[in-house]
């Protein structure tokens, strides 16, 4: 009993990391009609840039933090401008062979300027202190990770609800034309969801670079990204939420007891099994919308 | 002179080489392949690369990318599990042989194991459409991945799996120059495979359930059939093309096999030209002879910055990746598109009317 609340809370804080970044990536998916395979990318760059001003540059941990955000939202919306926006209208399989080509882009180029070694941030920010409740230790640094992943997403979804623009997003989400017609600009919004998409994940990549270390596979957080916005629902925010949060949960359980029965390494596949899982029963997951078509 | 192609004949007009020139053009290109081998190492030294071993990789991707631009050019089925797929081939004939089956049993059994892996992982695509097919295959691959690595018994896990080089009438193709037959064989095979098979009524319902699958259906194309059948025929071939890849490389692990596999594959038949036969042997060619293109001017740049050989692979997947975005962005529809625009120019040069 008491290790399996060890292994919720740790899941829980994993979790939280892939809701945000499964937030971004359902946002793209949302208002632009892109699935982002290059999501997972946005991780590395924003761990590796955050960590580079930090600890090769030596500037203020603040400091670094806004330099990766703005760097981050600018590389969103150069991509949106460059690549992505002369693929509106292209079959699907363009727009995914696109995002999967811009990725390996990215890899590359994050290889070329820092080579693949595991990188730590140091002095670390926050402490490796364990503290204790009742009989689950959580070291101190899982609770900023998910203390400032909760408030990310707190932040992002007032700003859906309650600013104009945030408004005017989920206005062309729902209906590209219709938003248009009432002035939107639909395009400015397309760079807005990208260059956020990309914000969300670089601070993703930042807080698990934290715990873990910064090295080439956080760009895998990309491809975990995809069972739980499936669970959730790939055109809801809420659901991409809960998604990353039941698939970091299930991941470390399964992870934990399966390894025995399947030899080692059930948790990097523990979420693809899911996916295939719900692909199966609920190929429209928690909260997506149904397409109901008849012949 | 006439100014284009005027038929009077259904016939002619069905016809796969529609003019005497084409027939020239290709007996000359078999000749030179067929003869190819004499010469070849005088090339090789020329340009400083083993080019029977190139044209041995070209030949076996060819069969794979044909059945993956049967799946996704000509069927409009998107999968990013095509590598895993080519390693099911690879593993089955690899481990068939070992127990002592022929070759000729081997290869057949590797392309049905990966057909039916194929068709179980295809089974959801008749509920979902585009994305939803890619994030399934996806899956599939990294599925399929880990059972290689952790299926020790089987598959020798992450130490791979030594295969004896296959032996057909006491030839035994253990050398480039053997094995390059046999590859040529099957590549021209794969490729009149494909040609004909687009021209049935099978390939013409693919091509119904491409581009409006609901008129499909209502004229009486069964979607499940014949999305499932070719997702069967394009792994299948893509099982081949690892069990050749098995019997010429005779050392497989589940490194050459991942995502990564699946990405130069889907790039292969973009980049040559979805729903053209002539695109999968372009993209093929494109992307084995790129990588072997850039190592010569990074050699010559070691000089200059002498760390540059560290980074090599990053390199490589950096052109790989901007070659891939700019052929979407400027030319979407491949090589092939670009060749059938190139040579209707010529034809009526220098009247463009």
């Amino acid at each position: 009993m008491q290790e399996l609340m060890q292994l919720i809370v740790t899941g829980l804080v994993i979790g939280s990391v892939y809701a945000l970044v499964a937030m971004g990536f359902a946002l793209i998916y949302k208002s632009t009609s892109i699935i982002n395979f290059a999501q997972g990318e946005f991780v590395l760059v924003g761990g590796y840039v955050c960590l580079w001003l930090y600890t090769d540059m030596h500037l203020p941990i603040l400091v670094a933090f806004s330099i990766s955000m703005v760097i981050a939202v600018l590389m969103g919306v150069l991509l949106e401008r460059l690549i992505l926006r002369p693929m509106i209208g292209e079959p699907i399989i363009s727009v995914i062979m696109v995002t999967i080509a811009l990725a390996t882009v990215l890899k590359a180029l994050v290889t070329i300027l820092w080579s693949t070694q595991i990188k730590v941030f140091s002095p670390p920010i926050f402490s490796q202190k364990a503290l204790e409740f009742g009989s689950v230790r959580v070291s101190e640094v899982y609770l900023w990770t998910v203390a400032f992943a909760f408030l990310f997403l707190a932040i992002f979804a007032a700003f859906f609800k309650f600013t104009r623009v945030g408004i005017s997003m989920r206005a062309v989400a729902n209906d590209q034309q219709v938003a248009q017609s009432m002035g939107i600009s639909v395009k400015k919004v397309f760079a807005i969801s990208w260059s956020i998409g990309a914000l969300v994940s670089a601070v993703g990549g930042i807080l698990v670079g934290n715990i873990n270390g910064v090295n080439i596979t956080l760009s895998d957080f990309g491809l975990k990204v995809f069972p739980a916005v499936i669970l959730g629902g790939l055109d809801s925010i809420g659901g991409a939420i809960i998604g990353g949060l039941t698939i970091g949960i299930l991941e470390n359980i399964m992870g934990s007891y399966l390894d025995v029965y399947l030899g080692g390494g059930v948790k990097e596949i523990a979420p693809f099994i899911v996916l295939i899982v719900i692909l199966m029963i609920k190929p429209y997951g928690l909260f997506g919308i149904k397409e109901i078509e008849r012949v | 002179m006439p100014c284009g192609l005027f038929f009077s004949k259904y016939e002619k007009d069905d016809a796969i080489f529609k003019t005497v020139w084409l027939k020239c053009w290709m007996v000359i290109l078999l000749l030179f392949l067929f003869t190819y081998p004499l010469y070849a190492q005088t090339v090789s030294e020329a340009v400083g690369m083993n080019t029977l071993n190139i044209f041995n990789l070209i030949f076996i991707y060819i069969v794979g990318a044909h059945g993956l631009n049967l799946l996704t050019g000509y069927t409009g089925q998107i999968s990013l599990g095509h590598g895993a797929f080519m390693g099911v081939g690879a593993y089955t004939a690899g481990i068939l042989a070992n127990m002592g089956v022929p070759f000729w049993a081997a290869l057949p059994a590797a392309g049905l194991m990966a057909a039916a892996v194929g068709m179980i992982f295809g089974i959801p695509s008749l509920r979902l459409k585009g994305l939803y097919l890619a994030i399934a295959t996806m899956a599939a691959q990294f599925i399929l991945i880990y059972a290689m690595r952790n299926w020790d018994s089987l598959t020798g896990g992450s130490s791979g799996l030594i295969v004896e080089p296959a032996s057909l009438f006491g030839l035994e193709f253990s050398n480039d120059f053997n094995f390059y037959y046999l590859g040529l064989a099957f590549a021209i095979g794969a490729t009149m495979y494909l040609k004909n098979l687009t021209r049935t009524r099978t390939g013409r319902a693919f091509v119904a359930v491409r581009d409006r699958y609901l008129a499909a259906e209502v004229i009486g194309v069964n979607l499940f059939k014949y999305r499932i059948l070719s997702f069967g025929i394009s792994s299948f071939m893509v099982g081949i093309s690892g069990g050749l890849w098995a019997f010429y490389i005779t050392i497989i692990s589940d490194e050459h096999f991942t995502m990564w596999l699946s990405v130069q594959y889907l790039a292969m038949v973009i980049v040559g030209g979805l729903g053209y036969v002539l695109g999968s042997i372009f993209g093929v060619v494109f992307m084995v002879v790129l990588p072997e293109l850039l190592r010569l001017p990074t050699e010559a740049l070691s000089s200059v910055f002498p760390n540059i050989s560290g980074i090599f692979a990053s390199l490589r997947e950096l052109v790989f990746g901007l070659v891939v975005i700019l052929f979407l962005i400027f030319e979407p529809d491949g090589m092939a598109a670009r060749w059938h625009t190139i040579r209707a120019y010529w034809k009526l040069w220098p009247f463009s009317y």
